[in-house]
Order: C-alpha cells, then structure tokens, then sequence
C-alpha cells in the first residue's frame, strides 16, 4: 500500500462563475514512504492545487486522497490530525510568522497537538537546530531576523511536528546560491536522516535534479510524466513543448550524446557530466582513470 | 561610450533612529565606484544581503548615498529639484510583479506611469500601444492583469516603465518568482529592449545564466566591488566567486573541471558554447 494515494482528483476554481477553471484533471497518482519526490511544471499547471489537496485545505471536486488508507475527506477523520501528518510549506512562508518570538512561533504546531511543554521545547529545539537557526535567536520577535532567518525560522514551524510527509512549494525563491544549497541541503538531510517522505515543488531544474529521486510534471492540470529523474530529464523535447527545460548540464550531455558521443543520456550533475568526460578524454588518452 | 550613471565614492548604511539619535548603523555600501555606459547591459551579482538591491535604489533616488555621490546624465541623485527628472530617465521593476500593477485593465496599467507624467492623452495612447507591442503584450492590452501568468503580469510591469520612456530600466530580480518560460520571456524582452531601443539595463539577479547574457557583470559582496568585467572573465573565477558564496552558470563549471581546475578566461558560459568547448575537447586532446 502506497503511503499516499492520489485517486481521479479534479477540481475547478470558479465552479458556476463565466471564469470557471479546471485546475486539476483526474489526476491519480501513488507516492510510497521515503521518497523525495520532485514536482515541476508551469505556472497555472496544478502544482500548487495538487499540494493544496493532499493535506486537506482544498476538497477535491471528485476524486479521492488517501493517507496510509484513508481517504482523508471522509467525514470520520479529522483532518487536523491529517494536516500533523502532512506538513505543508507554502511559497515565501516568512509571511506567516505570526507570534511575538520566533519560540513562539516554531511551537505553535507541537501545541497544537497537544504535546507536554517538555516535548514542545524539545522539538522547537531540535527544529531549530535542523535550520541552522542560531539558539539566541528564538527569542527575538521573528520581525527581527533577517530574511533568510526567517524563512527558516518558518520551516521550523512545519518541521516541528515531523510530519511524515513534507511538501515544499518553492522554498528556495529568492534566496541566493548559497542559501539556495544550505537550504536544500537540510531537506535531503529530513528525508534522508529521519526517513521522511518530501515533496519539493520547485522552478529550479538543477535542484530538482540533483535531489529528487522521481519527477512529477505537470501541465495544464493533468499528470504527463512520473518517473525516474533521469528518465523524465532525458525528454528534452516534450519538456520544452511544456515551457519546462532540463538542467543546462543535461542539456549540453544530451546534445553530446545525439552527436554520436559515448556518453549517458539524463546525466543530472556536473559531477557526473564530470566522471564520464573525464573517462572519455582519459580513454583517447590512453590512460587509466 | 558616454558614462550614464557614475557612482563615485558612494557609502551609506541603513540606521536604527531613537527619536534623532542613532542607535545602530548597518553599513551596506562601502566606498564603491563604478560607471554605467549608455546603451550598456550590465548585471550585478551578489549573496542576499549584499547591497545590490540598495544599490538599485540608488539608481534613481529612492536612496541617496551617505558618503559619495551618484550621477545620472551628470544629474547629482540627491538633487531633490530635478527629482522627476531622475525618475524619468531610470525606471525600476521589482521582483514581485504583483506588487507594481495598480489598475484593473493591462493597459490602464501601461498607461498610469505617462498619465503621471502629463503626457497628452493621444501620445499615451501611443506609447501604451508601442510599449505593448515591445514586450508582446499588445494581445493581452484588454485582459485583467489577474488573468495573466507571472511572466506576463511581468512584462506588463516592464511595459509601464518602457510607457515612461527612461533612458535606463533598472530590474531588481524580475525572474525571481517565473518559471522557466516566464524567465525565458522576460530575459528575451530585456536583450530585445537594450539591443534594439538602446535603453542601459542593470539587471539584479541570483541565476548566474542570466548574468551571462549580459555585457558587462559586476560582483558585490558585503558592500565592496568583488569584480568588474565580461561575464566571460567574471565566470572564469570559479574558486572566487564560490568562496563568497555564488555560483557559476554549469557551463562554465564543467569546463572548469576538465580543464583540471585551472583559472581560465576563455570558459564558455551558455549550453551551446559548452557543447562546442567539449566536442573540441574530446577530438583535439
């Protein structure tokens, strides 16, 4: 049985106004435990509708989502208890930092479910530690923090209920290179350390192809591929028909291989463009790599 | 080329007041000079917190240095009777492009910055129409902007100040919230605007592809003047660039490696540079 089950979801903004919109189109799709699923598409294309939907804050038109077997609409379960499970981390969370400390904050969620004070502290703590959130910062008002404090101070606030499944809907926009790594690189230690599942929205193809282990496109609310990165990244042409692209360095790879080069198709890092090039010149070398 | 802009010795430092007192004063800029040719397409670069995005509000006044000066068309930017003057030759556009659209139809928008002006109604008609047509929105003039995906509710935002006719339009992170089509378009309407209508555009971004499209790049970093050159020369500082906490477009990266790490100014900086970079590589070594 598959963690989360995605069953003929559609739903439509607007229904019975002239702006009627469908944004999701029988959409099904299973997702199992641990994964780290990568979620592209363009803007309008369901992306955000889809996240929305699988901890509950939209209610599908028809259609069904399941959580470890249960449809999480059925009027017997609560769907309080369904959002602790499934964490959602909107786009530009800074915006919803709300309480007067950023302990406050982060400890809204364990509150929430009801934990004993020593519990709340201990996960504000280890939520903020996971952030590389500085310990004398969590009693300063979040409005305090600079920018990139904030948002993970906001990413805490999700983390803190360890919820099994974590969605991240953009949380790398406007965040430079170096923050853009850090971050990331505390997203893949979630899932690979505590065994999370997580689903990371991104426009970034670089980071979707260094991290996901499957990628989910969407375009105009229906599913068009779920596969392997590699294998949906080895799809230069029905990517761009889609507005998408691949990484630059799949590109330049892909292009190489079409000249008749021995090279793999859907290479997804410069490390790994690196080792097969570097075995090709040392081949026409004649040396051993 | 004639000078556009001309940041000479400029400082400034955002400051915590207690009633006129100054409690705390966080220097951004520190001493920095630099010039804008006219017709120039340059990118600035730097981490968050850098003072690029300080710096872009100094291209048109919103902020006027400490220490120093900023001269635009020899216009001193603090002068604040020629204020408007200043406004109208640079125009800003900000990363969120929902944040600068003001009216409910595109081109009312399109319309608002020469309205302002006093401009005489046929000639706002005029410019909004060629405006349009310079970012290809001139289809989409009778939409509401809320219909319109990030890359159009952008290019309308261009559109506006292109509607001001400025000599210079100053982008603060336009693509940061697109995706990759939107980015695609946007970029493509920048290039188009500088090469064929001769406006200087300072592009703010953190996607170091983009930069590389540019003519000229400048890095900033903690307030200081990293580098100033081609994006060529810039990207070929590998090692530099990511000590301080940027990147290099992978283009670049990859032919770093194969060239065993070395510092090299001539590394190509789009995919299809590399592809020849490589190919060459493969059949010459």
């Amino acid at each position: 049985m598959s963690l989360l089950e995605v069953k003929n979801l559609t739903y439509s903004y607007g229904v019975g106004t002239p702006f009627e919109k469908k944004a999701l189109d029988n959409v099904s799709v299973n997702i199992n435990a641990g994964e780290f699923i990568g979620v592209i598409g363009h803007t309008g294309s369901g992306k955000s509708t889809l996240m929305q939907m699988l901890n509950g804050l939209l209610k599908p038109e028809r259609g069904q989502v399941f959580l470890n077997g249960n449809d999480i609409n059925a009027p017997k379960n609560n769907i309080r208890n369904i959002r602790f499970k499934v964490g959602l981390v909107f786009q530009y969370p800074e915006h919803q930092l709300f309480d007067d400390t950023v302990r406050k904050d982060i400890s809204f969620g364990p509150r929430n479910m009801g934990l004993s004070e020593e519990e709340i502290d201990e996960r504000v703590i280890s939520a903020a530690e996971f952030v590389g959130l500085k310990r004398e910062l969590l009693d300063k008002s979040p409005f305090e923090l600079s920018g990139g404090e904030k948002r993970r101070a906001a990413i805490a606030g999700v983390i803190s209920m360890e919820p099994d499944i974590i969605i991240f809907d953009e949380p790398t926009a406007g965040l430079d290179p170096n923050g853009r790594n850090y971050l990331l690189e505390r997203i893949n230690d979630y899932h690979k350390t505590k065994g999370k599942t997580v689903i990371l929205v991104s426009h970034s193809m670089e980071d979707i192809a260094k991290y996901a282990q499957k990628v989910l496109v969407l375009n105009k609310g229906r599913i068009e591929m779920f596969d392997e990165t590699k294998i949906v990244f080895s799809q230069v042409e029905k990517l761009d028909s889609m507005g998408l692209r691949v990484p630059q360095i799949t590109y330049i790879m892909n292009k190489l291989k079409e000249y008749g080069y021995d090279v793999s198709g859907g290479v997804l890092t410069v490390e790994e463009a690196y080792k097969e090039l570097n075995r090709l010149l040392c081949r026409k070398r004649g040396e051993k790599c | 080329m004639d000078n556009f802009i001309e940041v000479k010795n400029v400082t400034f430092g955002y400051k915590d007041y207690d009633n006129n007192n100054i409690l705390n004063e966080t220097c951004v800029i520190n001493n920095i000079s630099f010039n804008v040719r006219k017709g120039e397409f340059l990118a600035l670069l730097g981490h968050n917190g850098s003072g690029k995005s300080t710096l872009a509000k100094m291209f048109n006044g919103m902020i006027t240095p400490d220490k120093g000066e900023i001269l635009i068309e020899g216009i001193r930017s603090d002068d604040e009777d020629r204020k408007y003057e200043i406004r109208s030759k640079v125009g800003l556009v900000f990363q969120n492009p929902d944040n600068q659209i003001v009216a409910s139809i595109v081109e009312e928008d399109v319309a608002f910055g020469p309205e302002n002006l006093g401009v005489p109604p046929k000639e706002i008609r005029e410019r909004v129409d060629e405006a349009l047509k310079a970012v290809d929105m001139y289809e989409y003039r009778n939409f509401a902007p809320h219909k319109l995906s990030g890359g159009q509710k952008q290019r309308t935002a261009i559109a506006g100040i292109i509607a001001m006719q400025p000599d210079c339009i100053v982008l603060d992170e336009p693509t940061a919230m697109l995706d990759p089509k939107g980015r695609a378009e946007v970029m493509s309407t920048i290039k188009k605007l500088n090469k064929e209508k001769n406006i200087t555009v300072i592009l703010i971004t953190h996607y170091m592809d983009e930069a590389a499209a540019a003519d000229r790049v400048i890095v900033i970093d903690n307030g200081d003047l990293l580098i100033d050159d081609t994006p060529k020369k810039v990207f070929s500082h590998v090692k530099l660039l990511k000590e301080h906490g940027l990147d290099v477009p992978q283009s670049a990266e990859i032919a770093y490696m194969l060239k065993g790490g070395k510092e090299n100014d001539e590394l190509p900086i789009n995919r299809h540079r590399c592809v020849e970079y490589i190919v060459e590589l493969l059949n010459n070594n």
